[in-house]
């Protein structure tokens, strides 16, 4: 029978995911993707306590990440086709003009 | 056959990730993580949480992945990323440290103490019909705030990834516009 552990688990391996993403990409639509990834694992979590206690409030906390997500997917995208027309690329290390 | 279906969902929506986070190609990335998302619904259904897996199918499979292949489309995403990575050695060690410390801080109070329901779930209804009344009752302020969020983030995309982004859209005159319009054509 499938516990409540098992399901944080799953959603802690998928967060390690995402974070080993975030570490090793260096083109920013991948770092992108890399927090889709942490989001929904974060979802996960909330879904899973939720159905195990009986408390909605787990899967309203996921829609609102839903929705951020959302928004944050549609500022950022726009903010990296800004960012593509003026450099002409996504990489990480070519936006070092900050470094003293 | 849940426990079944538990390990089956959870061991691929793994590969899938480690597709997403390993491959070069940006294509593959994409595509991998959108089937990562419908499996992910796939974990909500055996939860209970209906409404939720339907949500995060249409928004995430439909909106957010259409979204990044239609931001695919500007970028130059057909061929091989290249990358200059840091070594792999250490990012495999402080990607499996979190790993272990995450799993370590996820499972330590779940297993050990009792959580109670602060909200406990409406009794003799489906999930849908939970959930509207649980977000129109109790969330109805934060509902709101995200409707509003929501906007913003929509006027904002419109904004940024508009037309004539290197000046400012008042300092544009009517003349001006079909100027440049004009000399775009020659």
């Amino acid at each position: 029978m499938i516990g409540l552990s098992h399901y944080l688990i799953l959603a802690a391996i998928l967060f390690a995911i995402g974070i080993v993403g975030v570490i090793r990409r260096k083109n920013l639509l991948m770092l992108f993707f890399a927090t889709e990834i942490m989001l929904n694992a974060a979802n996960i979590a909330f879904a899973a306590i939720s159905s195990y206690t009986g408390d909605l409030g787990g899967q309203m906390f996921a829609f609102f990440i839903i929705a951020v997500a959302a928004s944050e997917v549609a500022v950022g995208l726009g903010l990296l086709i800004l960012i593509y027309r003026k450099y002409g690329t996504l990489d990480l290390d070519n936006f070092t003009m900050l470094k003293g | 056959m849940e426990t079944f279906a538990f390990y089956l969902f959870s061991i691929l929506i793994a590969g899938l990730f480690l597709v997403t986070v390993l491959s070069r190609n940006v294509l593959y990335a994409m595509t991998s993580l959108a089937a990562g998302m419908v499996l992910i619904s796939g974990l909500f259904f055996i939860l209970g949480a209906d409404f939720l897996g339907v949500v995060q199918l249409i928004v995430y499979v439909g909106a957010v992945m259409a979204l990044y292949a239609f931001g695919m489309m500007f970028f130059d995403a057909t061929g091989v990323v290249k990358e200059r990575n840091t070594p792999a050695l250490l990012v495999f060690l402080l990607g499996g440290l979190s790993a272990v410390m995450l799993v370590v801080i996820f499972a330590a109070p779940a297993i050990g103490s009792h959580v109670t329901p602060s909200f406990r779930t409406p009794q003799g209804v489906d999930n849908p019909h939970a959930v509207g009344l649980v977000l129109f009752t109790k969330y109805l302020v934060p509902f709101e705030v995200a409707a509003v969020m929501l906007l913003v983030a929509m006027i904002a995309g419109i904004i940024l990834a508009g037309k004539k982004m290197d000046t400012s859209l008042s300092k544009i005159s009517d003349g001006e516009e079909s100027q440049a319009a004009g000399k775009e054509e020659r």
